[in-house]
């Protein structure tokens, strides 16, 4: 049975794993490599890198980290954050990365979701998106509208619709981010990532708010998520990746047991 | 020496990596003469089928890897080189593929509209026979999977794991004598696959 996956995910700043609460009051938390070998040694499933100063900064993303990583951890993981182009996106994947990540730039131009999925494989395109929940039903029919740039701007699109339509667009895996639920650690959005993985047919990564492994058990069920990724409950010590695990073992959900 | 062979199938990087970690040096070339002097052939790829033989033609790779297969190369096919190793893909409209092995691959068709296509992620693989590049493998191992065609061996005796997906119990690896091809990918499944990278460096074809 195919198991659900659990993505640890290390947002780096200065060649150094940082985690804040809705983009703001970053700390350092380590070395993204030694926290990889760690992560992946403990059971990790999948891991994603975002390189969160690199949109900013206006600068390309860190190649030596991502040629670090694949030479230490040998799982797939992901990389997003200062992907501009498709050369940016080849030099990822060259690098050794499975899967390449964009959000602002595909809100910007959808096109390149389409013209990386033709030139390295849908497998490697992954949508992320952050949506966060609004009250106009008109102009937003899914409650929700998507942000970009850390949540700081609005983008007037529908969340579900542009789900759908990145799909169409050839993209292998969507990241659900819920800006609401994002660092809280008070459990996922579940509504938003059921009716989106509800609606499509590439997986669907919740990403936002978990805290506990309850969390990961209501995203899995009621959520409908075929991964999710996971922060602060594992930076922090509160959990190890096996702990985890063992509930989720033990509430009956699918899951890699042996690593 | 391990020859990687690139047919611009896909990034070639994770498999050069995933050997050298374990102290196996490869050798990735896209060129007729050096796969004829290859010792060990490591055949990966991601991708569509159609593309994968379109350039394995264009590049005249097809007929040199008959050949060192024919004379008992030990060889490694991972994900669409495995696939392209039976007779026929359903993919991109039909593709006529190397015939190494008997048998087609077909598209994944689920009966539930909710069953993602395609299995992306980690799975069991249920194995039928010890093969040696299996060796010190437990049984049910799990593996990572990105695919959306599953092959389909004509032949049982050409089975050696399987995978439950989309309704259907598929052959997740298969080969026969020096062919020994896995449709997940050993190079990014942590220690377990990298075992089976390790077996492969010490195989010497016989099974």
């Amino acid at each position: 049975m195919l198991t659900k996956r659990i993505i640890p995910c290390l947002d780096v700043r200065n060649r150094k794993v940082t985690k804040g609460v809705k983009f703001q009051n970053n700390i350092d938390l380590g070395d993204p490599i030694e926290m990889a070998v760690a992560y992946s040694e403990g059971g990790c499933d999948e891991l994603v890198f975002y390189d969160i100063t690199a949109s900013a900064e206006r600068r390309k993303i860190d190649i030596q980290m991502v040629r670090d990583v694949a030479k230490a951890v040998h799982i797939p993981f992901a990389v997003g954050g200062g992907i501009e182009t498709l050369d940016d996106m080849r030099d990822v994947l060259l690098a050794g990365a499975e899967k390449v990540s964009v959000n602002s730039l595909a809100v910007r131009n959808p096109q390149i979701i389409a013209q990386g999925a033709r030139r390295f494989g849908s497998q490697c395109i992954v949508l992320g998106m952050d949506p966060v929940a609004v009250n106009d039903k008109t102009k937003f029919p899914s409650g929700y509208e998507i942000t970009t740039r850390g949540f700081r701007e609005r983008t007037g699109l529908d969340a579900l619709e542009w789900a759908k339509r990145a799909e169409d667009l050839g993209v292998g895996e969507i990241v659900v981010n819920s800006v609401d639920a994002d660092g809280t650690r008070q459990g996922f959005e579940l509504n938003l990532t059921a009716m989106i993985s509800g609606s499509v047919r590439i997986p669907v990564v919740a990403s936002g708010g978990a805290g506990t492994p309850q969390h990961l058990i209501d995203v899995f069920t009621t959520g409908r998520a075929d991964a999710a990724i996971i922060a602060s409950m594992i930076h922090t010590g509160h959990y190890t990746i096996r702990q985890i695990k063992d509930e989720l073992i033990a509430a009956g959900i699918a899951i890699r047991k042996k690593w | 020496m391990i020859t990687i062979v690139d047919y611009k199938a896909g990034n070639l990087t994770s498999v050069e990596l995933a050997f050298a970690s374990l102290g196996i040096k490869t050798f990735i070339t896209d060129k007729p003469a050096d796969v004829l002097k290859s010792e060990k052939i490591v055949f990966p790829g991601v991708g569509a089928a159609g593309a994968a033989m379109d350039n394995l033609r264009r590049l005249g790779l097809d007929e040199p890897i008959k050949k060192m297969v024919a004379e008992g190369v030990p060889f490694f096919g991972i994900c669409i080189g495995m696939q392209v190793l039976f007779d026929f893909s359903e993919e991109d409209g039909g593709t006529k593929c190397l015939g190494l092995l008997k048998g087609s691959v077909k598209k994944f068709k689920p009966k539930d509209p909710m069953c993602k296509i395609p299995q992306m992620g980690w799975n069991t693989v249920v194995q039928k026979c010890r093969h040696p590049v299996f060796n010190g493998v437990k049984d049910k191992s799990e593996f990572y999977f990105v695919h959306s065609y599953y092959p389909s061996p004509a032949d049982e005796n050409l089975i050696i794991g399987t995978t439950d997906y989309a309704d259907v119990v598929f052959a997740s690896a298969a080969g026969k004598s020096n062919i020994i091809a896995v449709q997940f990918h050993p190079e990014r499944s942590g220690r377990i696959g990298l075992k089976l990278l390790e077996n492969f460096a010490v195989w010497n074809g016989v099974c």
